[in-house]
């Protein structure tokens, strides 16, 4: 079932378009805010208020890199992997934060806490290397930096 | 910047005299200032806008799209707009909204960019609030609303076909052209798609005129650019500078130069999908047509710099692990082309190269070249790698002969 508040920021975006194909990507997306990735089930509560088949919001969910069909951890750090990172040392970074937490990119650690996924240019390439944990861009990283951000997680 | 900052820095002025004029006047502001967009392609803002239908018979509603999708790698100029300045990018965009006629506006926001996406929000609601906005703008009889949308993410959304179909809610496969979205876009409707950056300019040349605008740049492309610097240089960061402006001033005078022990090998000057340059282009006034003429093009003017410690087969490797992963699947070429192409670089770099992959790597750079894909990220997939073959030869030779990545 669908949650009340997230009926809400549904309907709430259908105002903002013509037809209700329009919103099944945002749609997703707020089930994900909540949920941390889009069920089954959820699938099929949406399809009906949208209208839309399971086939084609799967079809569209399955195009789109940030729509997670599977459960994920507490908190998803997503490691950038693209250019400017690779040469500030990110594979280095990656390494730490993968052997820190116990887990290969596109794993999650066995108490549930945290996913790590890759990602490509967060457009912090100034401040390279750079991940995005639930939104918020942490930059320069460096062994020790990581450390203290995985503090604040747990 | 919040909505009294930005006015008392003049915010809206741009907005008010708009309104004071015809469209089709706007338009033609916008075409003598010869601003050209900023996503990239460079394509003349104006002409582009005049391609659109307009008057009475004109079809309805019309749309104006800011392209926010910002996942060129290398790239980091239109999140600083949008974090720091949301105004100036929702004034572009009802100027240019207005310029065309447009009923609807959306934001296309990349997914990841949470903190634009709040900035943004905020601002659109302010100007709401202020009747900048919504039914009868400053009652000047024009209505406009833009939504902010957020892209669930992959780079072909940044195409602007593509992204028309992302905003619909479908796959994001590009569309065949024509009809051009001018004339067919958004749900068959007249439609500009326009980088962020381009938007911010259009309110100032509204305000202060095409001449003033013009007068800017140092070489012939109006205006400023957002210029970015990142990798091994002393200080890495975004500057807006005249149009034209050297690229030796920009590396050394604004990113400081290359780090202490570090030297310059080359550069990536716009992104992730142009051709490298290299010491003898220091000189280079960066704009778009003094860049095309040193073979690369200036795309997104964030440059990517490659230091003599960093191997330059791996960065390639790296850009073209990249282009593969994100090809949307649509025409042979490009999915099995780049796929192809980023296994020998693999290959190369774990060692496992042959004197024939280099033959292989070239021909992948003309079968993806312009006209042989259906949209342009194949041929942009291939810039950084048919520039790193001229340029870098000596070091795929020496992965080759090897047998080993020299700098591991
Ligand atoms: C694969 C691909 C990705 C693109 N990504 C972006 C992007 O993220 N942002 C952008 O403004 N333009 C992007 N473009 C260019 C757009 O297609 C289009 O030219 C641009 O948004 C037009 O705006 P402008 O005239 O203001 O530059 C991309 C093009 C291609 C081929
Ligand atoms: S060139 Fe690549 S990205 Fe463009 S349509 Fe073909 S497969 Fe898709
Ligand atoms: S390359 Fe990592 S943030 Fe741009």
């Amino acid at each position: 079932m669908l949650t009340v508040e997230e009926r809400e920021e549904i309907d709430a975006k259908l105002a903002d378009y013509p037809n209700t194909q329009a919103v099944a990507i945002e749609a997703m997306l707020i089930i994900q805010r909540r949920q941390g990735w889009v069920s089954d089930e959820k699938l099929r509560d949406l399809s009906e208020i949208l209208r839309l088949s399971v086939a084609n919001l799967d079809g569209v969910a399955t195009f789109y890199n940030l729509i997670r069909r599977r459960p994920v951890g507490r908190h998803v750090a997503l490691v950038c992997d693209s250019v400017s990172c690779w040469i500030m040392g990110s594979d280095r970074m990656r390494d730490h934060l993968c052997s820190k937490l116990g887990t290969p990119i596109g794993g999650t650690t066995s108490d549930g806490q945290f996913t790590l996924l890759p990602i490509v240019c967060l457009g912090a390439c100034d401040h390279a290397p750079a991940m995005m944990i639930d939104g918020t861009l942490h930059e320069d990283l460096n062994e020790q930096k990581i450390e203290e951000i995985l503090t604040q997680y747990t | 910047m919040s909505l009294p900052e930005y006015e008392r820095a003049g915010g809206y002025q741009g907005l008010r005299k708009a309104l004071t004029m015809q469209p089709a006047d706007v338009t033609e502001l916008i075409k003598r200032s010869n601003l050209r967009g900023r996503g990239g392609a460079g394509f003349p803002t104006g002409s582009k806008w005049s391609f659109v239908p307009m008057g009475k018979d004109a079809p309805h509603p019309k749309y104006l799209v800011a392209n926010a999708d910002e996942m060129e790698p290398g790239t980091f100029k239109d999140r600083a707009l949008m974090e720091r300045d949301p105004h100036q990018l929702i004034e572009g965009m009802i100027v240019a909204a207005y310029a065309i006629e447009a009923d609807i506006a959306y934001i296309f926001l990349r997914g990841e960019y949470e903190w634009p996406n709040q900035c943004l929000s905020k601002a659109i609601a302010e100007a709401k609030a202020s009747n900048y906005l919504g039914r009868n703008i400053l009652g000047s009889g024009y209505s406009l609303e833009i939504h902010l949308h957020a892209s669930a993410g992959r780079y072909i959304c940044g195409e602007e076909t593509a992204l028309l179909n992302a905003l619909e809610g479908k796959r994001a496969h590009p569309r065949t052209k024509p009809p051009f979205p001018q004339v067919c876009g958004l749900w068959g409707k007249p439609t500009i798609v326009q980088n962020v950056e381009t938007l911010c300019n259009v309110h100032h040349i509204v305000n202060k005129g095409p001449d003033w605008f013009r007068r800017l740049s140092l070489t012939e492309d109006g205006g400023t650019k957002l210029f970015g610097v990142s990798g091994k240089v002393k200080r890495p960061g975004l500057w807006e500078l005249p149009m034209g402006t050297p690229l030796r001033e920009i590396l050394e005078d604004h990113a400081g130069g290359m780090r202490d022990g570090l030297r310059f090998r080359g550069l990536l000057p716009g992104g992730a999908s142009t051709d490298f340059l290299v010491e003898e282009h220091l000189d280079t006034p960066m704009d778009y047509g003094n860049v095309q003429k040193v073979g690369s093009r200036l795309g997104t003017g964030t440059m990517v710099v490659l230091d003599d410690q960093t191997c330059p087969v791996g960065m390639v490797w790296n850009l073209e692990h990249f282009f593969a992963q994100e090809s949307c699947g649509w025409c042979t070429p490009c999915w099995s082309g780049l796929a192809w192409t980023e296994k020998i670089l693999l290959a190369m770099e774990q060692g496992r190269g042959s004197a024939r992959d280099l033959e292989t790597l070239t021909f992948q750079t003309k079968f993806l070249a312009p006209g042989n894909t259906f949209c342009a990220l194949a041929p942009g997939a291939v810039e950084p790698l048919q520039s790193a073959l001229k340029y870098f030869a000596e070091d795929f030779r020496r992965h080759i002969d090897e047998h080993r990545c020299p700098w591991r």
